[in-house]
């Protein structure tokens, strides 16, 4: 029985822990890179306490799937592994949903029908697939790690410009002037849309600044003198 | 296994068939595995979890009534209210109310659950209810998933507080007929911009009251008892 070819190419690097965990941070961040798990996005994303827990319910989602499917990467057939990847990932998501249920109940009841929807949240099966089912075990936790905290950061982001300009707060605290008027659409659905889209142009502005700092300080940098020629002219 | 070779090039190795026994168990074995640790996790915390919703339904009791001394529950069986509890699989699904008594041991009202959909959701509500003058002693919000920042303005004070004292049935008036609320018992100011859950409010509560009513008129405590 085999599973999947091992993506270990011949000459690349084997990538750091570091890098493992990095990944799911920023460079491949789930939210403004992957665009994945955009329905809790849009829906739970009305406040910054919301969106936290919404995110770390995913991490531990996340981190458990991958260790387990890493764990029996060897042992699941190829043949049934979406079955058995998504029975994984349900369980945890069962055990999330009993865990918060009874451990902070108001959390629970906040995160209403969102915390059963994880199930469907498309970047966690996506990561057994591209991930954890090739990986260590290891690997993949650290994987589940960067992935589930930069889904729980692009939640907060997002969350933050919803807050602030639909509530005037910000994890509860008031932040903007008392004679401040919400912006009311900021806590509907719709107002999911519009965070979003604002958290994408500034994500899409910075890392556009970035690249072109970067081609700058390439142009700008002074020529390599070809020192043969150099030490020729000398003589 | 077959080696293979077309035009020369090398065709890719073919994996070994997986007997089918094999698929049947991983997925059988890992089915088990998955039921066992949510039974186990569920049987676990199941206390705690009833438990916090008890004392959610004590505080809601207590709100509602105006601290009453003790509050007993009386379940709908055949047709009339009786304070025997029935077997724990019918305890489950019959329709029941609260009955809180003063320090004296007088009754003061009976706490009543109201289910109604909302703008979004079901809203679960719970009164305070003196059936003899049809009148509110109170109203709380136990869950409601309504707008954020909008309709969920149901649930704070400002409107809720308006139900103590008003007699049902309750008749929702707009903003513009504020002026009409002192003059009328049974009037309550619907929220502006949230009249559709203000209104599942009202339809609720007056739904409910109206279903309990015969059966609150008709019960009488068991000897001994208030």
């Amino acid at each position: 029985m085999r599973c999947h070819a091992m993506p270990d190419v011949p000459g690349r690097r084997k990538p750091t822990a570091t890098e493992d965990f990095m990944r799911g941070l920023w460079k491949e961040n789930p939210t403004f890179v992957q665009m994945l798990g955009m329905c809790p996005t849009m829906a739970i994303t009305n406040s910054v306490k919301n969106a936290i827990a919404m995110g770390l319910a995913t991490l531990v989602v996340q981190l458990g799937s991958n260790i387990f499917v890493s764990m029996f990467r060897k042992r699941i057939p190829n043949e049934v592994r979406i079955s058995t990847y998504i029975l994984i990932i349900a369980t945890f998501v069962q055990i999330v949903d009993i865990g918060t249920e009874s451990l902070v109940p108001e959390t629970h009841r906040a995160l209403g029908a969102f915390i059963p929807l994880i199930v469907a949240n498309c970047l966690l099966l996506g990561r057994q697939e591209a991930f954890s089912s090739v990986n260590t075990v290891w690997r993949s936790a650290l994987d589940g790690v960067g992935m589930g905290l930069g889904f729980t950061f692009g939640l907060m982001t997002v969350g933050t410009v919803r807050e602030i300009l639909g509530s005037g707060s910000w994890l509860g605290m008031r932040v903007m002037p008392a004679n401040f008027e919400p912006w009311a659409i900021m806590n509907m659905p719709p107002g999911g849309f519009f965070g979003f889209g604002l958290v994408l142009l500034g994500f899409a502005w910075f890392k556009d600044k970035q690249k072109r700092r970067a081609t700058l300080a390439v142009a700008l940098a002074p020529a390599p003198v070809a020192r043969p020629a150099l030490e020729e002219a000398v003589v | 296994m077959t080696d293979a070779t077309h035009g020369g090039r090398e065709l890719p190795v073919m994996d070994e068939a997986v007997p089918s026994w094999k698929l049947l168990l991983t997925l059988t074995l890992a089915g088990a595995l998955a039921g066992l640790a949510v039974v186990l996790l569920y049987d676990f915390t199941l206390p705690g979890i009833e438990a916090y919703k008890a004392g959610v339904l004590r505080t809601a009791i207590a709100e509602v009534l105006h601290a009453p001394k003790r509050a007993d529950t009386l379940w709908l069986q055949g047709g009339a209210l009786t304070a025997t509890r029935p077997p724990e699989e019918e305890a489950r699904r019959a329709e029941r109310v609260y009955r809180g008594y003063d320090d004296a041991g007088r009754p003061v009202g009976y706490a009543i659950a109201v289910v109604e959909p909302g703008f979004s959701e079901q809203m679960h509500l719970l009164v305070g209810y003196d059936p003899a003058g049809h009148r509110l002693l109170g109203m709380k919000v136990l869950e409601s998933k309504e707008t954020p920042g909008i309709a969920d303005k149901v649930e704070k004070p400002v409107f809720t507080a308006q139900f103590t004292g008003r007699v049902v049935p309750l008749v929702g008036l707009k903003a513009t007929e504020r002026d009409r609320v002192a003059h009328d018992p049974s009037a309550v100011l619907m929220i502006t911009g949230a009249t559709i859950s203000s209104r599942a409010v009202l339809r609720g509560i007056n739904r409910v009251l109206a279903h309990w009513q015969p059966y609150l008129d008709a019960y009488r405590p068991p000897a001994g008892r208030s």
